[in-house]
């Protein structure tokens, strides 16, 4: 379970991106978080794994503050958090199968990560996961000869080599032609019922947050407005979601307050 | 799992990652070979160890005497370093000059073959000796001095700036010169108007690169008597007078790291 | 409305301001060039002479006296010797310097100065220069010589290792970090792969020049065919040097060959 909770992210001395955020994710969900741009919703995803600092506030996975962590410990439970990303952020040079090995990093040894020597155990599953996802046969090409939707699902294994208990998803669709990218949002909700695992993704297209996922959140620069199943996003919802600039809202609410 | 003739295999649960050399006896021919080339070097080279511990010893006491760097003579070396500055300035001049009707001899697409080969040959001449080598021709055939350090260096830049040039050249867009020749207009006016236009931007840049470089190598030559303070700085180490090669190779370093800035910006604003 | 209404009957490519500008540039160019040939330490009555002496002395270099080739060979072998163990041993050190010096993988503020120390001084000096030194710290033998092309041979691979590590994607990095992976293992499998190809190159490239650089080490007594070219120009021995030299040209140019063809075949 993810508990988020009073979470500020402000960069420098302006106004906060995150506005005192609570979210909950439970059990083996897929839960879609939408918005326009400069909603905050990548910072979110960041804050979770730390890859942006959190000014205040409390993220705990399974019981884990995340937030407190440094160094080892900080690896170590990232290790336990997936993630996939919008331009794949695969390592080109480097095979397919090292790239889904590289999920592994926080897990073997320096010497056997050196050597490409990886544990059997390891294997086996990365020829499972690649099966699974369509891929097996490219485990000796270069990544940078896959298309972008072969790509991402070496991204969306590498993830899950790690056993992770969630797995984050930052517009993992948005680089992606329209029949690719329903491919790789129904690969995700697909492997979140198989794995017990709770999903988190980032998108840009309602039509398919909709289509694929239990649940939708719905932010507003920096504040969760919305949060209910997909059929309740009516065109109401939406256009709470998506209209007017941070000016207004501010304008809007030193209205409210005299 | 299916009980159909051919079953699925297990999966599989061991990978190597494909080597650079895909032929396995080319591999290790490869590989094999470098090492022994490593190993039998190391153990053919003629090095004297004893001297090289003894070195570490005597580094100390250069060192030792080269702190503090001494300024006194900054006479000799302000001579030197405007003989080297003259000496770069006019190898740039003649260098660049000659370049360019080599360059033109050296390009392809302007003149036929013979003269292209002639051209070419040339360029590879004045590349391949280290300027050091042409400097001590120079300085056996017309004497020690500035002289054959210009003349060195004018070498050094045909070799530099002719060959960019006739890259360039062989680059140009043909149908400027077309358009000329179809105009009717004679073969001077066709260079001055279709090729020279194509080629200038990058004959200035080349020309302050060069002076750069010809800055740095006059420093160099002057070390086999070819002028400039590389001279200043043979002599201060034949003497031993390391404080003073110290201060040398200080003044050194500084204006090339400033020729080298201030040929970057230029370069930048052309 | 006729073409000659138009008025306008004069053109000049350059404004005014751009004009003087030219000739300002012109102008400087011209005063340094007659400042360089003035004040010039030269004897007007040689620079008249060159031609003829060159001619001259071409001429006692014709025919190439080939009877010392083999000692001439053999050393010329234990030149490339040096010049390629010297560029080995440079490159692996100049990886630890490229990562000081580039501002992605350096530490702190006071490595990445000291990294762009390094490598700063070692690329001011020339060679010779270090050559120099090392004869008066080593004595004169190839020692020196290879001492002296690593410590000019660091600062052009390390300066160049280091741009490239500055400029890559940094996307695979961030990937990597998220899994929990450690510094030295997301620098082995998101920095080192994309930095091997320039790596490759810049060595080649660099063994190409020292090639070149080694062959003049003898001159100032580091080793190598520079003594027996010294050695023949001292005694006159002119047939012998142009044999020296027409080797120092092949090696040259089969060494551009090889390393051309390397390169190709690395990309």
């Amino acid at each position: 379970m993810l508990k988020i909770s009073d979470l500020v992210k402000r960069y420098g001395g302006g106004e906060p991106v995150l506005k005192n955020l609570d979210l909950t994710i439970e059990g083996e969900s897929v839960v879609s978080i939408i918005g326009s741009s400069g909603a905050g919703k990548s910072t979110l995803l960041r804050c979770i794994n730390r890859l942006v600092e959190p000014t205040s506030g409390s993220i705990t996975l399974n019981g884990t503050e995340l937030t407190r962590l440094r160094g080892a410990q900080l690896r170590r439970a990232r290790r336990k958090i997936g993630m996939v990303f919008q331009g794949f952020n695969l390592v080109e040079r480097l095979t397919v199968m090292e790239n889904v090995q590289s999920g592994r990093l926080g897990y073997i040894s320096t010497w056997a990560a050196l050597m490409r020597r990886y544990p059997r155990e390891d294997i086996r599953r990365a020829y499972e996961l690649m099966e699974r996802v369509g891929i097996a046969h490219y485990a000796d090409k270069r990544a940078d000869e896959l298309s972008g939707g072969e790509r991402q699902r070496v991204g969306v294994v590498r993830a899950l080599m790690q056993k992770p208990e969630i797995l984050l998803a930052d517009e993992p669709t948005a680089s992606l032609d329209p029949k690719t990218s329903e491919q790789i949002m129904g690969l995700l909700r697909d492997l979140s019922r198989e794995l017990k695992l709770p999903v988190l993704i980032n998108i840009h297209n309602v039509h398919e947050a909709k289509e694929y996922t239990d649940r939708i959140v719905g932010m507003r620069y920096g504040r969760i407005i919305f949060d209910d199943l997909p059929r309740a996003l009516d065109q109401e919802a939406m256009d709470r979601i998506y209209s007017g600039s941070p000016a207004a809202d501010r304008a809007g609410e030193m209205r409210a307050a005299s | 799992m299916s009980t159909a003739p051919s079953p699925a295999p297990a999966p599989r649960d061991h990978w190597r990652k494909p080597s650079f050399i895909a032929n396995p006896v080319l591999r290790w021919l490869v590989y094999g070979g470098a090492i022994l080339y490593v190993v039998w070097t190391l153990a053919w080279l003629p090095i004297d160890w004893v001297r090289v511990a003894e070195g570490i010893e005597r580094a100390g006491r250069i060192f030792g005497g080269a702190f503090p760097p001494s300024f006194e003579r900054s006479g000799l070396l302000i001579d030197g370093f405007l003989e080297s500055l003259k000496i770069a300035i006019l190898a740039t001049f003649g260098g660049v000059i000659l370049s360019i009707p080599i360059a033109f001899m050296a390009a392809r697409n302007v003149v036929p073959k013979a003269v292209f080969y002639l051209g070419r040959a040339i360029i590879i001449v004045a590349r391949s000796f280290h300027p050091v080598i042409v400097a001590i021709i120079f300085v056996k055939a017309v004497g020690f001095g500035p002289l054959a350090g210009v003349l060195t260096l004018i070498v050094y830049s045909i070799g530099f700036v002719a060959k960019m040039l006739a890259e360039r050249i062989e680059e140009i867009d043909f149908g400027q010169v077309e358009a000329m020749r179809a105009a009717g207009a004679p073969y001077l006016s066709t260079l001055i108007y279709a090729v020279v236009p194509q080629i200038m931007p990058r004959q200035v840049g080349l020309t302050i690169y060069q002076l750069d470089s010809n800055l740095r190598a006059s420093a160099v030559v002057g070390i086999v008597g070819a002028g400039g303070i590389g001279s200043t700085l043979a002599n201060a180490f034949g003497r031993y007078d390391y404080d003073f090669a110290l201060a040398i190779t200080m003044v050194i370093v500084g204006v090339i790291l400033l020729s080298e800035a201030v040929s970057g910006q230029i370069r930048k604003r052309l | 409305m006729t073409l000659s209404d138009l008025g306008r009957d004069d053109w000049t490519r350059f404004t005014l301001k751009q004009r003087l500008q030219r000739y300002a540039v012109f102008a400087a160019c011209a005063l340094a060039i007659g400042w360089a040939i003035s004040s010039i330490e030269v004897i007007w009555a040689w620079v008249w002479d060159a031609p003829s002496q060159m001619g001259d002395l071409f001429g006692r270099m014709i025919p190439p006296d080939p009877s010392n080739l083999g000692a001439i060979l053999r050393v010329l072998w234990e030149t490339v010797n040096i010049a390629t163990i010297a560029t080995a041993f440079a490159v692996i050190l100049s990886l630890p310097v490229a990562w000081l010096a580039a501002q992605n993988t350096t530490p702190n503020r006071a490595t990445l100065w000291v990294g762009r120390f390094i490598l700063v001084s070692s690329r001011s000096i020339n060679t010779i220069i270090w050559a120099l030194l090392f004869v008066a710290i080593f004595g004169p033998g190839i020692v020196a010589g290879i001492v002296a092309i690593m410590f000019r041979s660091i600062g052009f691979v390390g300066k160049l290792l280091g741009e490239a590590i500055e400029e890559i994607d940094k996307r695979p990095v961030e990937a990597l970090e998220a899994t929990g992976a450690s510094r030295l293992k997301v620098i082995a499998y998101a920095i080192v792969p994309q930095v091997m190809p320039t790596f490759w190159a810049v060595s080649i490239l660099r063994w190409d020049i020292n090639l070149r650089e080694s062959t003049v080490l003898g001159l100032v007594g580091a080793g190598g065919i520079g003594i027996i070219l010294q050695g023949a120009i001292d005694t006159f021995n002119w047939r012998e040097a142009a044999t020296v030299l027409l080797a120092i040209l092949g090696l040259v140019i089969l060494g551009e060959i090889v390393s051309a063809w390397l390169r190709r075949r690395i990309l």
